[in-house]
């Protein structure tokens, strides 16, 4: 291959000027950079399944996480094939965690308390969506709903993860990015068990390990519905004044968290 | 009309498959001998009687959420890993019996408890435990049932094996994501946490 032709042709020579100067333009754009807007904060939004399951936090200086609405993110429990806990004959943990989902969602609304849901019918997202939907919503508290029917009352549990993790610009794991708001998340539980006890309901309070619960960067709760006491079963749970109840309790709670959320520990 | 040199050749060929067939015959009762040496389960020597000793079950109870210490008495062997085994086994057993704060089904539970040494601290280990499928699908689904078998497990492993500083679930050899459709099945537990300390998981209010 030649550079020049005698005809008509481009020279190489007659390019230089040009593609110096594009070079000086390119470096020059490459200084300014920096000082136009940065990206915006990464907290753990997807896992990329292309790579290992890490997030960066790419600005330099600790920024607090921008929140500019108070938004509760419900997230009914399992879903489509995924029955969950079979409670009794024709009671599925799948149905009874939605039927308190869409209690609480239009008590909550009737407060003029934002809502999004991770699922609002027979669906099946995967732990890593429900945590995506959650973290890109940048709630203010993110609730998970379950049932069984072993033990009795409303189980409250926050996550076992230990609250002296990551700080803004380190690598926050997805499994672990709860770590980084485990004291909200004791802070609103403790607003929860006030207002579940002020409904009499009796609490179990506990630390455990789950998906998604790991993975959201909200305050975050895991609320477990056992039945009412030890005599009644687990056909209570499908009990629709136990469930209002409940519900009831719930938007309580997050009505107080409403203000007391902005506290930071 | 067949040759000379052919019917020597195919002679040749004939003798070589006879010797041959004869050599991996010989191969094969060989190693049929070395194979049945190795599973000679005979008793060679006398059995060492040794006597039960005390260990701790943190034995879970599903009305409070609790997980109480108990003493049992129990004949274990010598090595780590099958005593680890022992403990599990008779742990998960007092689940099955009647009147169990924790009920858990009867059967075999654990496969195997394999105990690997952490890099950097030889004297601490790590157990993996292999339960069985049957075991799982048995198993109470609920956050607070399958946190307390868990926190149970770890706790009693730690309480009667110091070295075990750490715990991770198989099912039937395979990694599983949850143990019934809640508790975390991924992640490594700490066995020393203070989660698994009595009172422990839970606290009813």
């Amino acid at each position: 291959m030649r550079w020049s032709r005698r005809d008509g042709g481009i020279r190489f020579s007659r390019l230089l000027p040009i593609l110096a100067l594009a070079a000086a333009t390119h470096a020059f754009s490459q200084i300014e950079k920096p000082d136009v807007a940065p990206p915006p904060a990464a907290v753990p939004v997807m896992p990329d399944a292309t790579r290992p399951a890490i997030v960066t936090q790419p600005q330099s200086t600790p920024t607090p996480p921008v929140q500019l609405r108070f938004v509760v993110v419900l997230d009914p429990g399992h879903g489509g094939e995924d029955t969950g806990a079979k409670l009794a004959p024709g009671t599925l943990e799948k149905d009874i965690v939605l039927s308190i989902s869409t209690r609480l969602h239009a008590l909550l609304s009737g407060k003029g308390i934002p809502v999004i849901v991770t699922r609002d019918s027979d669906t099946s997202p995967t732990a890593d969506e429900r945590a995506a939907i959650a973290n890109r919503a940048k709630a203010a508290a993110c609730i998970s709903l379950h049932a069984t029917a072993t033990g009795t009352g409303v189980h409250l549990f926050t996550s076992s993860l230990s609250p002296s993790g990551y700080t803004h610009d380190e690598f926050i794991p997805w499994s672990e990015a709860q770590a980084t708001v485990t004291t909200q998340s004791s802070r609103l539980a403790s607003d929860v068990n006030t207002a579940l006890g002020n409904e009499k309901l009796p609490v179990l309070l506990g630390r455990t390990a789950l998906r998604p619960l790991n993975s959201f960067t909200c305050p975050a709760l895991a609320i477990e519905l056992a039945p009412l006491g030890p005599d009644v079963g687990a056909a209570s749970l499908a009990n629709s004044a136990y469930q209002q109840r409940v519900a009831n309790a719930l938007a309580a709670a997050l009505a107080a968290w409403r203000v007391d959320w902005r506290q930071r520990p | 009309m067949i040759p000379r040199y052919q019917r020597v050749l195919f002679s040749m060929l004939v003798i070589g498959c006879i010797v041959l067939a004869a050599f991996l015959i010989r191969l094969r009762e060989r190693a049929q001998d070395r194979m049945q040496s190795v599973r000679d389960e005979t008793p060679m020597e006398a059995p060492i009687a040794r006597p039960p000793e005390n260990v701790q079950f943190l034995l879970a109870n599903d009305s409070d959420g609790s997980l109480v210490a108990t003493q049992r008495s129990l004949t274990l062997p010598a090595d780590a890993p099958s005593r680890a085994r022992v403990i599990l086994e008779s742990l998960l057993a007092e689940y099955a019996k009647p009147n169990s704060t924790h009920p858990l089904p009867a059967g075999l539970a654990i496969d195997e408890v394999f105990l690997v040494e952490l890099p950097g601290s030889p004297s601490r280990n790590i157990a993996v435990v292999d339960l069985s499928t049957a075991f799982t699908q048995g198993h109470p689904s609920g956050i607070a049932p399958e946190t307390l078998t868990l926190l149970s497990i770890t706790g009693t492993l730690h309480a009667n094996l110091a070295e075990i500083a750490q715990v991770r679930f198989l099912v039937d050899g395979q990694t599983r994501d949850t143990l019934a459709g809640h508790a975390d099945l991924t992640r490594t537990y700490i066995a020393a946490n203070p989660d698994v300390e009595i009172p422990a998981a839970g606290a009813r209010n």
